[in-house]
């Protein structure tokens, strides 16, 4: 049967020189970092070379970059360790109202704390207006953290503008840029920001590896006590193949961006521009040009997202989708409900993302499978008969 | 995507009585799409017998292998034997759903009830237009 994994959004596949890169570590290279031997020396340097490639790819200096495990906890990490550190200063942050679960559940925790949070509203393409962050900042507010771009719509977000107006007031500014480093130019002294997350599994690195960027001078809390890794901030044995990993991924991305760009954006539009012209009424959520390259999603009305997924499965494909069905806690896409989606219609959430792997011929499949599917679970759908009688009955 | 037994991808995969039954004897419509499922059951009703039931369902594999099975399970039953069919029943038939589907399970089982509510509603109604018709007749 054919496949083709086009939910590369989840996780990216990694590239054949990342784990050359990787395997010498996981075999005979096994020295601790933090060790005075050979052994460790080797590790050490090692990972200061990834640590370097890593700073290269969002034009940041070696020293700033602090590995974690993953883009979730760099952002956890910001969030609640730059909160911290300045809370004498005030105890207000603003987000926006799109960002990923570990900014937003890592600002619920310190609204727990005693800290306020307010959330910036976003526009029906899912974009932040900086105007509309800056009216939000107070006397108060010691932190603004906003994303680069949003994985599940493709909006990529205005951070140079939104930095204008937090460099106006002195406050910091950290983007989750985990959807975005790797896949489009990220240079933090352009964005002007303070504080990047990103993560290695979205540009063919290993997953269980991330960084947060943090500007030289800026004051953090550490994230995990007890050793003097990661400058002291983030204790805990390097993961050495996996930041081997990251380095690698970073390099390879900084290098081929351009040439994986167009290759992206030609996939991509290729599908939306396919399915939009053979299944009506389909809406492309998200910003129309300002997106991901990869980035295809959509909302099909009239059916669910979970059981598209699992006939899309059955043919070989791999996607991804924000109904409410598809989540554990059973509540649909925060993203698209942010945009002004009602959620009979983000119920028929679909995401396809492509990746280095995937091809014209797969999204040609995908153009093929998919219509029957939708026909299928329509001709199924009591909200689909209800709209066939209305539209019968308004002529 | 949640595990779902063979049998709920059985029902998904090949759905029965999926559709709509014309001058059906008995409409259950339950959930909206705001919560997500939303399901339609038609029933049809020979001398207290469900001759024919029919579904249509917006939402997740479970909701559509659901009402599926709930078809099956109340297809030629009495009323009173259709009553019986419990959410409990349902998931047991499907051999079993993830913990947070079993909703899906209590959405199969109400459209039924009340698509059987809407029939003895109808019935009682047209008794009742029966004899007003008799009572005009005399």
């Amino acid at each position: 049967m054919k496949r083709a994994y086009l939910d590369n959004a989840a996780t990216t596949p990694i590239l054949p020189e990342v784990v050359e890169a990787m395997l010498p570590y996981l075999r005979d290279a096994y020295g601790n970092p933090q060790s005075l031997h050979q052994w460790g020396d080797e590790a050490r340097e090692t990972i200061e070379e990834a640590r370097g490639q890593v700073a290269a790819l969002i034009g940041a200096q070696t020293e700033e970059i602090i590995f974690t495990a993953s883009g979730s906890e760099a952002n956890n990490f910001a969030i609640k360790g730059l909160a911290q550190a300045q809370q004498s200063k005030g105890k207000h942050i603003v987000i926006s109202a799109i960002e990923h679960f570990s900014v937003l559940h890592s600002a619920r925790t310190l609204e727990k704390w005693g800290f306020e949070v307010t959330e910036v509203p976003v526009g029906r393409h899912g974009l932040v207006d900086a105007d509309e962050v800056a009216k939000r900042i107070r006397e108060d507010t010691i932190l603004v953290s906003i994303m680069h771009a949003n994985g599940e719509v493709g909006t990529i977000e205005p951070i140079a503008e939104i930095a204008k107006a937090t460099k106006k007031t002195g406050t910091l500014l950290h983007t989750d840029a985990v959807a975005a480093a790797g896949t489009i130019p990220v240079d933090v002294k352009e964005l002007g920001v303070d504080a990047l997350s990103l993560a290695a599994n979205q540009f063919y690195g290993p997953n269980g590896v991330g960084a947060l960027w943090l500007k030289k001078g800026t004051r953090i809390i550490p994230f995990v006590d007890g050793g003097v890794q990661e400058g002291g901030r983030r204790a805990g044995t390097e993961n050495v193949p996996a930041i081997v990993g990251m380095g690698k991924a970073a390099e390879l991305a900084q290098h081929d961006m351009s040439s994986r760009m167009t290759r992206l954006s030609r996939l991509r539009d290729r599908l939306i521009q396919g399915l939009s012209s053979t299944i009506d009424h389909t809406i492309l959520t998200g910003h129309p040009t300002q997106r991901l390259p990869g980035n295809a999603s959509f909302c099909i009305q009239f059916i669910e997202g979970e059981a598209m997924l699992m006939l899309l499965s059955s043919k070989g494909v791999a996607a991804s989708s924000g109904s409410a069905c598809t989540s554990r806690a059973l509540k649909s896409s925060h993203v698209l409900a942010a945009m002004g989606i009602p959620p009979e219609i983000a119920q028929g959430s679909l995401l396809f993302s492509f990746g280095l792997e995937n091809t014209e011929g797969e999204v040609d499949y995908v153009l093929e499978v998919l219509p029957p599917i939708v026909d299928r679970l329509r001709q199924m759908s009591p909200l689909y008969a209800k709209f066939l009688k209305q539209q019968r009955g308004g002529r | 995507m949640p595990v779902y037994s063979e049998k709920v991808m059985e029902h998904f995969m090949n759905p029965h009585n999926v559709g709509e039954i014309e001058n059906a004897d008995g409409i259950g419509e339950v959930g909206n799409p705001v919560c997500g499922d939303m399901m339609t059951f038609y029933i049809k009703v020979d001398d207290n017998r469900l001759s024919d039931v029919k579904f249509q369902t917006f939402g997740c594999g479970a909701a559509i292998a659901v009402s599926s099975i709930v078809s099956e399970m109340a297809k030629g039953k009495t009323l009173e034997e259709a009553r019986k069919i419990t959410p409990a029943l349902v998931a047991e038939e499907l051999e079993g759903l993830p913990k947070n589907k079993y909703h899906c399970s209590n959405l199969g089982a109400q459209a039924l009830n009340k698509a059987i509510d809407d029939y003895l509603k109808k019935l009682g109604k047209e008794a009742k237009t029966r004899r007003r018709k008799k009572d005009e007749g005399a």
